[in-house]
């Protein structure tokens, strides 16, 4: 089974979810369509969505929520 | 003094700003810091260092057992909160104190109670000071809310009672709007403030943000004029001034007075700003908030009345009474500032982290570049965007807007995009100079006159 990533496009603070109360966007082992958002990045203040940019049956998280991130690393792994 | 060391809860450009005053009154500084931030220029001011916890502001700077165990371990005798971050919390304030440490601020109750809008507006009221025709305190239901704006007529705000920095504010035009925007008013400050508690007010078409600047002892309560902030982009100030043009000294000297019995009725200690609208047709002004900490644009203020407003807090925090007397704090001449961030303007404002590879600031007696700044820096994307505040003084104000431009032209900054070019062309704006603006005018300005030059035009 082949395994593709999904890296984050800016550097910041990840979150998986909305706002703090709410359920993630997404749990490891969850199917992703291409256009699916998977969290946000939060620059300088101002939030901007990740989408997932592939397809796949199960994604797993790499980084944690409100883990700081530079662009480049890997946010998740699609299957 | 009875303090002889504090500890700055805080970084960028404030964080250098608090060590630079601490060590002029001879105090040790203590810097905490972010994993992120173990290279800023304000670690390398102070005369301690303490890594409070990783990038991400909730793990460290916000992070109040965190910050409270790096000042018992370096045995800081205060603690400046600086803004933002942990300064106008009141559980925050309480803790160093309980740790016996002092809070270079007001109370924890004081916090609370001028943090809370509604309890705060209470309180103005109580004072004598004017507020902005709305409801009395919180409102329970739509109905309700729809019956007091029939009252003092429409459009009208329903306000968040835990919000502010203008979050939780929505603008209701007609009573039909009522239902639906209360609902969802209500969820969304509850989920941002934990407080879903909502109050209404009328809008002020084309009002001026104006505050004033207040000192306190607990005894003695002083106020440093005003300063105008209506140069604002979704709520957060980019130009601000000090004092207030086209104010009659009447109003002036009613609106100062005002704060003052304000500062006086809550007991104040420290440095605080009351801030109102005001409305250039009528004269008349209304309160809006109170901020109990150290504003960004301070530096104004300081630049007119020849105050250190951080030593002042300093001072206070460590027992000493006020240093200056009312009769003493006189206004000179006219100072601008603007906020330098790192912020694309010809990009919608897009935040652009990264290296500084140079920096060439401009030198003046009457020009001031507070800043976190040095070349080869590296500014993280894990904050906010300020970089500096540009401020500068002249006799008049025709003067100082003129010194501003100069200023700006030599202000150079690259490796990352500023706003620069933004103040550059605001301070050649023929509008900004003639004073007619309020605060939905920077958002206007910025669609229909600010645009890229020509030569700096991408090709697409």
């Amino acid at each position: 089974m082949s395994k593709q990533e999904i890296r984050s496009p800016l550097p910041g603070v990840f979150y998986r979810k909305p706002t703090p109360d709410s359920p993630s966007f997404k749990e490891d082992g969850d199917a992703v369509a291409k256009d699916d958002v998977i969290g946000l990045v939060e620059v300088m203040k101002s939030f901007h969505e990740v989408k997932a940019g592939v397809a796949g049956k199960a994604i797993r998280f790499v980084a944690e929520n409100e883990d700081a991130i530079m662009a480049g690393d890997i946010i998740a792994e699609v299957e | 003094m009875s303090i002889r060391s504090v500890l700055i809860a805080n970084r960028g450009e404030i964080a250098v700003r608090i060590n630079r005053a601490a060590k002029a009154l001879g105090l040790r500084t203590i810097q905490v810091y972010s994993a992120a931030d173990a290279d800023s220029l304000a670690v390398r001011l102070a005369d301690e260092a303490v890594e409070i916890g990783p990038a991400t502001a909730r793990k460290s700077y916000l992070n109040i057992a965190n910050v409270i165990e790096a000042a018992r371990k370096t045995n800081a005798d205060a603690v400046h909160p600086g803004y933002g971050f942990l300064a106008e919390n009141a559980e925050f304030a309480d803790a160093v104190v309980a740790a016996g440490m002092r809070f270079v601020g007001p109370s924890g109750d004081s916090i609370r109670l001028l943090g809370d809008k509604v309890a705060a507006r209470r309180e103005a009221d109580k004072a004598g000071v004017p507020t902005v025709p709305g409801s009395d305190g919180r409102v329970s239901n739509a109905a309700e809310a729809a019956g007091i704006a029939d009252r003092i007529g429409f459009p009208v705000m329903i306000k968040a009672a835990a919000g502010g920095g203008g979050r939780g504010i929505r603008i209701i035009q007609e009573p039909a709007e009522f239902e639906r925007q209360f609902l969802q008013a209500s969820a969304e400050a509850e989920a941002a403030f934990g407080d879903g508690g909502l109050y209404v007010e009328k809008v002020i078409p084309a009002a001026r943000h104006i505050e004033v600047q207040i000192l306190g002892d607990g005894q003695n309560f002083v106020h440093c004029y005003e300063r105008e902030c209506s140069l604002q982009r979704r709520r957060q100030k980019v130009w601000e001034e000090a004092p207030a043009f086209h104010l009659p000294q009447k109003v002036r000297e009613r609106l100062c007075a005002s704060a003052v019995d304000l500062a006086r009725s809550v007991g104040y200690v420290g440095a605080g700003t009351v801030e109102y609208l005001y409305d250039d047709k009528t004269e008349a002004f209304y309160f809006i908030e109170v901020n109990t900490r150290i504003q960004v644009e301070h530096p104004v203020t300081e630049m007119i009345t020849g105050i250190d407003l951080v030593q002042e807090m300093l001072k206070i925090a460590g027992g000493a009474p006020l240093s200056v007397r009312q009769e003493d704090i006189v206004i000179s001449g006219h100072a601008i500032e603007c906020r330098i961030n790192a912020e694309d303007p010809f990009k919608d404002f897009q935040p652009g982290p990264g290296t500084v590879e140079t920096l060439s600031v401009p030198e003046a007696d009457h020009v001031r570049f507070d800043t976190m700044l040095y070349e080869g820096y590296v500014v993280p994307p894990f904050y906010d965007s300020l970089l500096g505040k540009l401020i500068v003084h002249g006799d008049t104000r025709e003067q100082c807007l003129s010194r501003l431009s100069a200023a700006l032209a030599d202000l150079d900054i690259r490796g990352i995009p500023t706003t620069t070019p933004l103040h550059r062309a605001l301070a050649a704006d023929p509008a900004v100079a003639a004073g007619t603006i309020h605060t939905r005018f920077l958002e206007g300005w910025l669609e229909t006159r600010f645009a890229r030059p020509d030569s700096d035009k991408e090709v697409a």
